[in-house]
């Protein structure tokens, strides 16, 4: 048996040696943060729902995150008539497609998708809207840490300023936005954890039922556990 | 029964209690899956309240807006067309609306919240068909015609009201939805709920 | 046990006597109850493997009722919505995100998926350990074996319906499989796909299969597994027949009545599982990209296949066997052997009672060299699977290959070595704590 553990153990390291490591940056957790997701919320309308729809998400959805429908109306709802309908755009995907190579992928279950052995969809998302730099040899006129060659612009370059990758790797802030780098990285954050609340909005709820039905069944457990010991008393 | 040789109660009181608790928690599992039969978030948005613009509707115009899938007439009745609405309670089955087929603000001579705007199901009550308009006061759609819809399936008649005559297939009168006023010109069709 | 009883009620005067004896007038109520249940004698000594088979059938039940639940609101449908996204995986997130509690019937069934393997492949170790295919019992395992076939095709047509990109790109790799095949691959493939790609045809196909055909072999073939099962008596982990000793009732000495001992034994099975299964359905239901994989949260694209591309873990020891194939032979190309190596790799099992020569069954009795193969074996299955989750590299499929030529000697030689094994004797009747 030793042996055959021994085998176990060299095995993989000869075989699983090699594979490009992509570094993420860890998204603050603000699943619960109901403030920051309603900031989000609004990052997410104006910036990036011009382009990107979020079709599979109801606007009066965003009540889970403690809106009402009145402030829903008053200040997200731009692209939808009706509480009730889908955060679509109205841009054509033939249009999009000539204007970008290709058409900006809905973002609904973007967060989900983009989960790898690197880290979760939330890193990727807070690495890659954190980490545009300025490249003159693309048409865009930026690139992308997590992203190479990526076909979007910089959207919030207003915001962060302008970055440049450095000749050690590093990115550096060469022309200041609007906000400074921590309220620039808090900003991000809080839409960052809006698109991984919209990936999957029942989640806390899923949380807390998961935890009344193990009680559940460990009462449950219990009982059966007992009448089984019940009836094999009898067996020898 | 009782506790002798052959009944071990010990065992019985456990095996009720095991099926009691296994029972509920059967009985728990089972509500996602009944639940799920419930309407939709897309069928509830699609089944919104709707909001209908009446300014340019005119005296003696009527106009119809979807709400669920179904049609909702608003008609502008005028002076004289409210008038008929009197004559002819004799020939109706329910002239006065004592079935609920109305929200309790529309349970009045006219069935409507403001007398002249009328707001109803354009659903006859008996079949499922949608009556056509006959405002008209000369035609010979029943003796002494004060206006009103015919149903083409199966020849019902329903006054400006929409209240059913007497003999016919039909058996209640039209039904008023849940409406309310937002302003003069507004009317929001599937709500009537106060406040904003 | 034996020849079916044809015992019927008589009644004792109640209401519900009266009715039984009515309808075992008309159907053997009684007697099924009794066949299977109340005097079906089964060992004593069942430990902790012999909870598999019962909850196989249970996740089979959950799946057929959640798969009836989801049926009411998924839509096979390739074609693009409004918002450019294909119609059968904004159905998916429909159900998740509208309908109510969709979310969780869903994860149900996805869930389900993978914990249906994990027991069936518990449940067949079982099987392997304990000599469960021997004598008297080889129909048992063969029907096994067909529903384990069963289930990887419940499995594969299932895993298209989101379609997502794992779901397309994966039927795409696995129905491309049949093109390997001589002279008639190409038109076969395209056959079964009823088109050039993958396209709504093919998922149309695919939810039929998966929704109506296989289900229903699963469960006739459930039966059949069950009914062989019964009529010669459940193997235990001594291997020892207990038939062969009986008392003056001709019960057999170390059996007991299914119901109710094994009965109230499998509800606490039931129960544990359950809570493995919530913990993973409430808390991960992705199953850390495995059981939900992240690529399949990208609609199907034909234009791009994903950087990583991998089959779904239960898949991966057979897809590692058919990568590890990379030498043409006989003038047909590696690709071919490859179908050929993954194909054997699961038929094979089909003939495990004919290649144990073994005079003991249980693993217990068995001596050092059956318990050395079967070691070897299990880590190079293991080795396998998590070799298919990744890209390869000629490091890896070194190592493939290697694991792939154990696996398969584990099964061709086992005519040899189980000869040569030295075996305990095994003992006369069970041993039991």
């Amino acid at each position: 048996m030793k042996k055959l553990l021994i085998a176990l153990l060299w095995v993989p390291l000869l075989a699983f040696a090699s594979d490009p490591e992509l570094h993420l940056d860890r998204a603050p957790n603000k699943a619960n943060d109901l403030p920051a997701l309603q900031h989000g919320a609004k990052l997410f309308v104006n910036y990036c729902l011009n382009c990107h729809s979020a079709s599979y998400l109801r606007y009066n959805r965003l009540t889970d995150i403690g809106l009402t429908e009145e402030q829903i109306r008053g200040s997200l709802l731009f692209t939808a008539d009706k509480v009730g309908e889908q955060m679509t755009i109205a841009m054509q995907r033939a249009d999009a497609k000539a204007w970008f190579g290709a058409p900006p992928p809905d973002l609904t279950v973007i967060a989900r998708a983009r989960a790898s052995e690197f880290g979760s969809g939330s890193d990727w998302l807070y690495t890659y809207l954190r980490g545009f730099y300025r490249d003159e040899t693309r048409s865009t006129g930026w690139n992308n840490v997590a992203f190479a060659n990526v076909g979007m612009p910089h959207v919030l370059w207003e915001l962060q300023g302008e970055q440049e990758m450095g000749a050690d790797h590093k990115l550096k802030l060469v022309k200041p936005g609007k906000l400074k780098p921590a309220e620039f990285d808090a900003a991000v954050a809080d839409l960052v954890g809006f698109i991984n609340w919209m990936g999957e909005p029942m989640a806390e709820f899923r949380k807390r039922l998961g935890v009344i039905v193990l009680i559940a069944l460990a009462v449950l457990f219990v009982f059966a556990y007992a009448l089984k010991r019940e009836y094999w008393k009898d067996i020898h | 029964m009782s506790c002798d040789d052959t009944v071990d109660c010990g065992r019985r009181r456990l095996i009720v209690a095991t099926a009691a608790v296994g029972g509920v928690a059967g009985a728990a599992a089972a509500v996602p899956f009944l639940a799920s039969f419930a309407p939709s978030e897309r069928a509830k948005a699609a089944g919104a309240p709707v909001e209908a613009d009446i300014s340019m509707l005119k005296p003696g115009e009527m106009m119809t807006v979807e709400w669920r899938g179904k049609p909702v007439w608003i008609i502008h009745r005028t002076k004289e067309m409210l008038d008929g609405l009197k004559k002819v309670d004799a020939k109706l089955v329910d002239p006065k609306s004592d079935k609920p087929m109305q929200p309790e603000y529309a349970k009045n001579a006219t069935r409507s919240i403001k007398p002249e705007i009328m707001v109803a199901v354009g659903i006859c009550t008996h079949l499922g068909c949608s009556p056509t308009e006959k405002f008209d006061p000369t035609l010979a759609i029943e003796p002494d015609w004060q206006g009103g819809f015919f149903c083409p399936c199966h020849g019902s008649t329903f006054d400006l009201a929409g209240r059913v005559y007497k003999s016919k297939p039909a058996p209640d009168n039209l039904e008023v939805p849940p409406h309310k006023y937002l302003g003069d010109a507004k009317i929001v069709i599937g709500d009537d709920s106060k406040g904003a | 046990m034996a020849a079916s009883s044809s015992e019927k009620f008589k009644t004792d005067g109640t209401l519900i006597g009266n009715v039984t004896e009515w309808v075992d007038a008309r159907f053997p109520l009684t007697a099924m109850w009794n066949d299977h249940l109340a005097k079906y004698y089964a060992p004593k000594n069942f430990n902790f493997w012999y909870f598999f088979g019962s909850l196989a059938l249970l996740v089979l039940v959950i799946q057929i009722v959640t798969g009836i639940f989801l049926t009411m609101h998924y839509k096979p449908d390739a074609s693009l919505n409004a918002s450019g996204v294909p119609v059968a995986f904004a159905s998916v997130e429909y159900i998740v995100r509208d309908v109510p509690w969709g979310w969780l019937i869903r994860y149900m069934h996805s869930t389900g998926a993978s914990a249906f393997f994990i027991v069936v492949y518990l449940h067949m170790f079982r099987g392997m350990i304990y000599g469960s295919y021997r004598k008297p019992r080889e129909l048992v395992w063969v029907f096994g074996v067909m529903l384990f076939l069963a289930l990887m095709s419940q499995a594969f047509t299932g895993y298209l319906l989101p379609w997502g990109q794992m779901s397309y790109w994966g039927a795409q790799v696995i129905l491309n499989l049949f093109s390997a095949i001589p002279l008639i691959g190409e038109p076969l493939s395209i056959w079964i796909r009823g088109d050039y790609v993958i396209t709504d045809a093919t998922l149309n196909r695919m939810f039929a299969f998966h929704v109506i055909a296989v289900p229903l072999v699963l469960v006739g073939l459930v039966a059949a597994h069950i009914l062989a099962l019964h009529e010669v008596g459940s193997n235990n982990p001594d291997g020892v027949e207990i038939k062969k000793k009986k008392d003056a009732n001709g019960i057999p000495l170390d059996g007991i009545p299914f119901h109710p001992y094994y009965t109230v034994k499998d509800i606490v099975g039931v129960v544990v599982f359950l809570m493995v299964f919530s913990v993973i359905m409430f808390f991960m239901p992705e199953g850390g990209g495995y059981f939900l994989e992240y690529n399949n949260f990208i609609p199907a694209d034909p234009l791009v296949t994903p950087q990583h591309i991998a089959p779904v873990w239960y898949f991966t020891p057979y897809y590692s066997l058919l990568r590890a194939v990379t030498y043409p032979l006989f003038g047909i190309d590696a690709k071919f052997w490859g179908v050929v190596a993954m194909g054997a790799g699961v038929m094979i099992f089909f003939f495990l009672p004919w290649l144990d020569r073994s005079p003991a069954k249980s693993i217990r009795y068995r001596g050092p060299i059956f318990k050395t193969f079967l070691a070897v074996w299990v880590v190079s299955f293991f080795i396998l699977g998590y070799l298919g989750v990744l890209a390869p590299t000629p490091g890896r499929t070194l190592v493939a290959q290697i694991c792939s030529v154990i696996y398969f000697m584990f099964f061709l030689a086992m005519p040899i070595y189980t000869k040569l094994d030295k075996c305990q004797p095994e003992p006369d009747r069970v041993t039991f704590k």
